[in-house]
């Protein structure tokens, strides 16, 4: 054992780099897709979708709303798959 | 005498807690992305699952610090005793210490003061406790700086609404996992404290994992403290560092999750806060214009510094007394005295209340906000 174990410090920067700043930022392009379209616009009313116009998340264009599903659905599923590593390596099957 | 041991360990879980709902909810409840209560009682809940996940960071407590062949129970009740208070003592002041760095520094002190320092594994000590200490935060904030860049560059032609809103839900399921990695983290410290106690009992054998009454047990203990909240760090980390908006909130809370759940799983006992607040000042480093407070940032990196070696010295102050004493009712003494400080404490705090009433009112300087306040609450 060395005093600093370089492989795992690497590893938790690289993987903190994708998991901790990607993953927003995709979820951030998830939004920025969502809101493209008319109703997200400075002069939106407060429509059926209900609530101050100002907030609106949802813009209506569908091709927005197409690729903000899959972003979301991307991140889900790597923090389903994170969370499942994390188990996986945290219960080894068998100790010495 | 294990029962008692076992007593300690749990209020010790139970102040982890408490001292450490901050790192997960204090941006959420800064940015209103979640109520106070309900961030709270969110926290808990998933504290407990998290306590669950992995058992990793039990392992290094339990096998990886001190020569467990020293070990008595009354060592352990003395290192806890030196745990407990240095976190009530930080939670006073507002400073969001590290309670994995009291509960080691505890542990090591009784051991140092029972049978010298031969008995304590430095090279463990170094390589899986200071140098991530070192490390960790400034790993995360540079994520939660990056993120903080990303998210704004992103979002920038959204509205200011629709920013607002959609990152408060962002943050929501960002807090949500620091949460979650605080139960994989810090549940697990006390869980090797258990651990190491059963074994030094004779109960358990060397390098046995934590059973799984243990597990329950101290997941909930630190989901009590959670959901208990403690608010006057809450106010500290939510509002007297850097003023935050929901997307920094959100891009500190990832770089949280992410660094503490990785290390956790390489067996790090980092520290939940010291990751926290690194993400926290990262995410004002990363927006133009965001200013952060130094001098609070400061103000907490000397408690850092000081936390093991006070720890320890309470630790050992705890075993020397015990140890004259001798048997069950050294361990009594100990844990007597050590209620009364909890008492007096609490007692002080009394004075300048924070609670979910005033935890986001303007930052004045103090930890807690200017008096009137609280008596309208």
């Amino acid at each position: 054992m060395s005093w600093i174990n370089l492989s795992a410090l690497w590893k938790i920067v690289v993987f903190g780099l994708v998991a901790g700043a990607g993953l927003p930022a995709l979820f951030a392009g998830g939004l920025y897709t969502l809101s493209w379209g008319p109703r997200t616009g400075k002069l939106a009313t407060a429509g059926a979708d209900g609530g101050e116009d100002s907030d609106a998340l949802v813009g209506g264009n569908v091709l927005g709303m197409v690729l903000a599903a899959i972003a979301f659905l991307i991140v889900l599923a790597a923090i389903g798959w994170g969370i499942y590593e994390v188990y996986q390596i945290g219960h080894p099957a068998v100790k010495k | 005498m294990l029962v008692l041991v076992v007593i300690t360990a749990l209020c010790f879980d139970f102040t982890n807690g408490f001292h450490d709902t901050g790192n997960a909810m204090a941006t959420s409840i800064a940015t209103g992305a979640l109520g106070p209560r309900t961030a709270v009682a969110i926290s808990g809940v998933l504290n407990f699952v998290g306590a669950f996940l992995s058992l990793a960071v039990a392992a290094t407590i339990a096998s990886g610090l001190v020569d467990t062949k020293v070990v008595t129970l009354t060592v352990v009740a003395a290192g806890l005793a030196g745990g407990i208070i240095w976190n009530l003592v930080t939670w006073l002041f507002g400073i969001p210490s590290s309670s994995s760095h009291a509960l080691i520094g505890g542990v090591i002190g009784s051991v140092m003061a029972a049978s010298g320092g031969s008995a304590v594994l430095w090279k463990g000590l170094v390589s899986k406790v200071i140098l991530p200490a070192v490390f960790s935060p400034l790993i995360a904030g540079l994520v939660a700086a990056v993120g903080t860049w990303l998210l704004y560059r992103i979002s920038r032609s959204m509205t200011e609404g629709a920013r607002k809103h959609g990152f408060r839900i962002g943050q929501i399921g960002s807090a949500c996992m620091v949460s979650l990695a605080h139960g994989t983290n810090d549940a697990q410290k006390t869980m090797g404290v258990i651990t190491l106690a059963l074994i030094a009992n004779g109960t358990l054998a060397a390098k046995s994992n934590a059973p799984i009454w243990v597990i329950v047990c101290c997941a909930l203990a630190i989901s009590l403290g959670t959901y208990l909240g403690g608010w006057r760090v809450i106010r500290t980390l939510g509002k007297g560092l850097v003023e935050i908006e929901s997307p920094q909130g959100m891009a500190a809370e990832s770089a949280s999750a992410a660094i503490i759940l990785l290390s956790s799983s390489f067996g790090y006992s980092l520290s939940t806060t010291h990751v926290a607040t690194g993400s926290i000042i990262g995410t004002g480093l990363g927006k133009k214009g965001a200013e952060v407070r130094w001098n609070v940032a400061g103000r907490m990196a000397t408690a850092w510094i000081f936390t093991l070696p006070s720890a320890a010295i309470v630790g050992a102050a705890a075993e020397a007394l015990a140890h004259s004493i001798g048997g069950t009712l050294g361990v009594v003494v100990d844990l007597i005295i050590l209620a009364a400080l909890a008492g007096f404490i609490y007692y002080r705090s009394r004075g300048s209340k924070v609670d979910h009433n005033n935890v986001n009112a303007e930052w004045t300087g103090g930890v807690a906000p200017e008096p009137a306040e609280t008596v309208a609450a």
